[in-house]
């Protein structure tokens, strides 16, 4: 075996190439192996925390579908009251609107009947004068007899 | 692919000549130049370096390095595209090889052992472009553009010992530096000296520890290139000895050999980092 200076040489050359596979080589590939772990760590934990969060907006919207339900029902809860109270308020003035008018045209037939009978009245003396000048055949003094026919007028 | 125009080659020549180093070195009489025939590259000694085993281990080094590099700078988080899914799913092969296997705090291990398992892995895949491919138009322009007969080339960094040598000492060096440092001197020495029976044996735990302690990067480096060597060697057997019937044999061969040149690096890159490992355990 011819042990020479390529021993030297070549021990040169691996002490080089170490320090060049160090220094220029091996960060660049441990970086690039260490950003890639790094992401695929950042990825995984976002997509934990994404469901995460999607577990507790799903837990809120049922919540809030609750709310909104039991919000729903009191408000046609509160309708129905209210139409209820609605329409006894209306029946309630209807009928008092009727009994009104009611009253009102009792009233005026009454008033009506009044007037007849004023009138009436204010016409029996000329009916009883002209009738005793028809019974008598002559003419009757109507202001003689003033006491007599207002007294019967009052009789009617 | 039988060595082209080389009929008056022998088979031994043939082989002796694809596991030649190119070499470039000081020759006996004093001056530097490249070493014509095995016989003086061999005269050279020392004071030489395999140009083409150590060219070739830095281009796959430096290739590796710099493809991964610009792959990194284009690198994206959230849009990988297919180029950066190969090269991550190599990055974290090698990322959990290295936290399952090293348990201690060291931001270089990782980086180590990427760089050896991918340098490794290119110089050792090597071995499966066929014998002369390579070689062969090297040893064509040898001749014809420099005028340098039969000039060997060997493409394998690995099948070189001074290659697999050069990284497992330098590991063996940073197991040393790691254990003084973590277990300190004291500790460092106490492990040799004083395990496994004690301080009233200390020559026989000397004996015993100092061996294991030396056979780790002997056998780290040694294991790579034996077994690439002999994939080698035998590449170069069928493509010698069996004529036509090397086309099959490679085939069979090269199939085989996918196995072993990851397996190898995959070894080499896994026995650092346990024996880094140990030597950042505090001493007991």
């Amino acid at each position: 075996m011819d042990i020479n200076l390529t021993i030297i040489g070549q021990s040169i050359a691996f002490a080089v190439f170490c320090w060049f596979c160090h220094r220029y080589v091996w960060p660049l590939f441990a970086n690039v192996l260490e950003e890639r772990k790094r992401t695929i760590a950042e990825g995984l934990e976002a997509a934990a925390q994404a469901g995460r969060k999607l577990e507790s907006a799903a837990r809120q919207s049922a919540e809030q579908l609750d709310e909104a339900k039991a919000s729903a029902a009191g408000i046609i809860e509160q309708a129905n009251r209210r139409s209820a109270q609605i329409i006894d308020e209306a029946r309630q003035q209807a009928q008092m609107e009727a009994e009104r008018i009611m009253l009102a045209a009792q009233a005026e037939i009454e008033q009506e009947a009044n007037r007849a009978k004023e009138e009436l009245r204010a016409q029996v003396s000329l009916i009883a004068v002209a009738g005793a000048e028809k019974i008598l055949g002559r003419a009757v003094d109507q202001a003689a007899n003033e006491d007599m026919l207002r007294q019967l007028a009052a009789e009617l | 692919m039988a060595a082209a125009g080389a009929e008056s080659q022998t088979v031994q020549e043939y082989i002796v000549h694809h596991l030649s180093y190119l070499t470039f070195g000081r020759h006996p009489d004093g001056h530097w130049g490249f070493a014509h025939s095995p016989e003086e590259a061999s005269e050279m000694g020392f004071m030489a370096i395999h140009v083409d085993t150590m060219g070739w281990s830095i281009a796959l080094g430096a290739a590796f390095l710099l493809w991964f590099r610009r792959v990194g700078l284009r690198a994206s988080a959230s849009n990988p595209g297919a180029i950066q899914n190969f090269v991550e799913s190599i990055f974290e092969f090698v990322d959990n090889r290295v936290s399952e296997g090293f348990t201690h705090k060291n931001s270089l291990i990782g980086p180590m052992a990427l760089t050896i398992f991918v340098w490794v892995l290119l110089m050792n895949a090597m071995d499966l472009v066929p014998v002369d491919w390579i070689t062969g138009i090297a040893a064509w322009v040898g001749e014809h553009v420099f005028g340098f007969d039969h000039m060997p080339f060997k493409i394998v960094p690995t099948t070189d010992p001074n290659i697999t040598m050069g990284m497992s000492l330098s590991i063996f060096l940073l197991i040393i530096w790691y254990s003084i440092k973590h277990k300190g001197l004291g500790g460092f020495l106490g492990e040799l000296a004083f395990h496994p029976f004690g301080k009233w044996m200390v020559p026989f735990n000397l004996m015993i520890e100092i061996p294991t302690m030396l056979a780790k990067p002997i056998s780290l480096g040694l294991r790579l290139f034996g077994n690439l060597y002999a994939g080698e060697l035998l590449f170069l057997l069928i493509a010698g000895l069996l004529g036509l019937w090397q086309l099959p044999a490679h085939f069979v061969w090269a199939v085989f050999h996918i196995l072993v040149v990851p397996l190898q690096a995959f070894v080499f890159m896994m026995l650092t980092i346990v024996y880094l490992n140990a030597a950042h355990e505090p001493a007991h």
